[in-house]
């Protein structure tokens, strides 16, 4: 995996340190009692004090991130299968599916926070899901449709059903769509997650650590929650990688060479 | 006598979208028969049908009106009985299966066991010359190389007929000669009756036992034209016979277009 070796990953490795490097350098002569924005020792700090109220938190926000994109990338995915395999599902879905998206879902929380329960997690997960859904439906429905017409003619001529020329053909083309659309709804779902919680809910989770340290200004402790979506952001992208690599295996790194 | 031809076709129509302002007729009245182990090439002015063509042989799509059949059968019960080896422009590749995967391809919808499949997929590379390829992708291969895996594939199940579409028009000069030849020798050493469509007259000159000429929409078969050409060397290129053949079949394409 080319991102794990040497030298790739220390390039920006370097820059990422020289940029905190910059950012505490700036602010400790600018904004010392950091007012405006704390320095990245102050929030490694306050993230160590508080580590063990982040750490419930971040179970806490995980649990929906997980669920809720487990969830929504199941739903795109078979949405998109039922489409593409039936054309009035594609007629009656795809225009449904498009109406969702036009939805700011984000502003429907405190609406779901009322029909599922504030405390729930249901209402937290049913903003996730239906955020993850549509870039994934969007994007493998088009993988599974744009295929070479040649290669379904060669199908048919070898009287393959239309299952197997789903199975053979349009999933395996379908793929790498899939993943970038994964790639992108992971970090889709922690914002989403998070800012869910902004509107309320349960004490322990990451937005409301935001949110109420926000009020107090004790913004080294907001930050410190922050730092936390943002790992839980990044395990999940390179999750989303580790696994589209080991799927698309051989074929993605001949291609990538050639 | 029917038994013994590979392709009867009598009377053939295809018309798009029929009933309707936008209907064409593509093809009407066409009759033509192809005989076992013959190499029948199809030439004809561009958009004159020619795919049609071989799609309604390939029971891809279905004919409005006449008569088609394959060693006796119509054209959709000959694909599910698996007799068509297809070759498009395009080689059709699957990039994410390696050379020997793509030409099992076939194989495995036809329930063949794996060890089989192999094998029989290894000789096919063999036979292409592209024994060394077998783990290669297809990004990994020339447009020529792609194409003769899609031979390889199209053989793989000896079908009764192979139905090639333009298969080399796509490739520069030089690797359409070498794959001309290359189809020969294969043709030879399999024994299997091809119909080929193509635009090129030297292509169908020196390829072909017979060239059939189609006139334009709607197309039937105007002429047929018989090439014996004493050996399909490529030396053959320049002999005097190659030039009166290819100048027959070009001025036999003039006509037909004037009609």
């Amino acid at each position: 995996m080319k991102f794990l070796r040497g030298g790739t990953w220390l390039p920006p490795a370097v820059f990422g340190a020289a940029a905190l490097g910059l950012w505490e350098l700036v602010l400790w002569g600018t904004d010392p009692e950091g007012f405006v924005l704390p320095r990245p020792s102050e929030i490694a700090i306050a993230l160590g004090e508080n580590i063990s109220e982040v750490w419930v938190a971040s179970r806490v926000t995980g649990f929906i991130i997980l669920s809720g994109l487990a969830g929504g990338v199941v739903l795109g995915a078979v949405a998109a299968l039922v489409v593409i395999r039936f054309r009035t599902a594609n007629e009656t879905l795809t225009p449904l599916a498009v109406a969702i998206n036009a939805i700011p879902i984000i502003a429907l929380a405190p609406l779901f926070n009322n029909w599922l329960g504030i405390t729930s997690p249901r209402s937290n997960q049913a903003v996730v899901v239906l955020l993850v859904f549509f870039p994934v439906f969007i994007n493998t429905a088009r993988g599974l449709s744009e295929v070479d017409d040649e290669q379904v003619e060669l199908m048919q001529s070898y009287a393959a059903s239309d299952w197997r020329i789903m199975r053979t053909v349009r999933i395996p083309n379908a793929l790498p769509f899939f993943f970038t659309a994964l790639r992108l709804v992971a970090s889709l779902a922690v914002i989403a997650a998070i800012v869910v919680e902004y509107f309320g809910g349960r004490q322990d989770t990451l937005g409301n650590i935001i949110t109420q340290n926000a009020q107090f200004t004790r913004y080294d402790v907001a930050w410190a929650a922050v730092v936390a979506g943002s790992l839980i952001g990044i395990a999940l992208y390179f999750a989303a990688l580790i696994v589209e690599r080991i799927v698309t295996g051989r074929y993605a790194r001949a291609t990538a060479e050639a | 006598m029917a038994q013994e031809l590979v392709l009867e076709i009598a009377g053939l129509e295809k018309t798009f979208n029929p009933g309707r302002p936008n209907a064409v007729t593509a093809i009407s009245g066409l009759d033509l028969s192809v005989r076992p182990r013959e190499f029948v090439s199809i030439i004809g002015p561009s958009g004159c049908g020619k795919s049609t063509l071989l799609r309604l042989v390939g029971g891809l799509i279905d004919p409005t009106a006449g008569d088609l059949s394959v060693n006796g059968r119509s054209a959709q019960e000959a694909r599910l009985a698996r007799d068509y080896g297809m070759v498009f422009q395009a080689a059709g590749l699957l990039d994410w299966r390696s050379a020997i995967r793509n030409v099992e391809l076939p194989l495995e919808l036809m329930g063949w066991s794996k060890s089989r499949r192999r094998s029989r997929a290894t000789e096919m590379l063999d036979l292409v010359d592209l024994g060394g390829f077998a783990s290669h992708y297809p990004s990994e291969l020339s447009g020529g190389m792609q194409q003769r895996v899609s031979i390889a594939r199209a053989l793989s199940f000896e079908p009764a007929l192979l139905l090639m579409d333009e298969p080399f028009g796509a490739l520069d000069e030089m690797t359409r000669e070498y794959m001309q030849a290359e189809l020969l020798k294969i043709w030879r050493e399999t024994a299997t009756t091809v119909v080929f469509i193509t635009h090129s007259i030297p292509e169908a000159v020196f390829l072909s036992s017979r060239v059939a000429v189609m006139s334009p929409r709607p197309a039937r078969i105007a002429a047929e034209i018989p090439i014996d050409l004493p050996e399909r060397a490529p030396q053959v290129r320049d002999t005097e016979e190659f030039f009166r053949s290819v100048s027959l079949v070009r001025r036999t394409l003039r006509s037909v277009e004037h009609e």
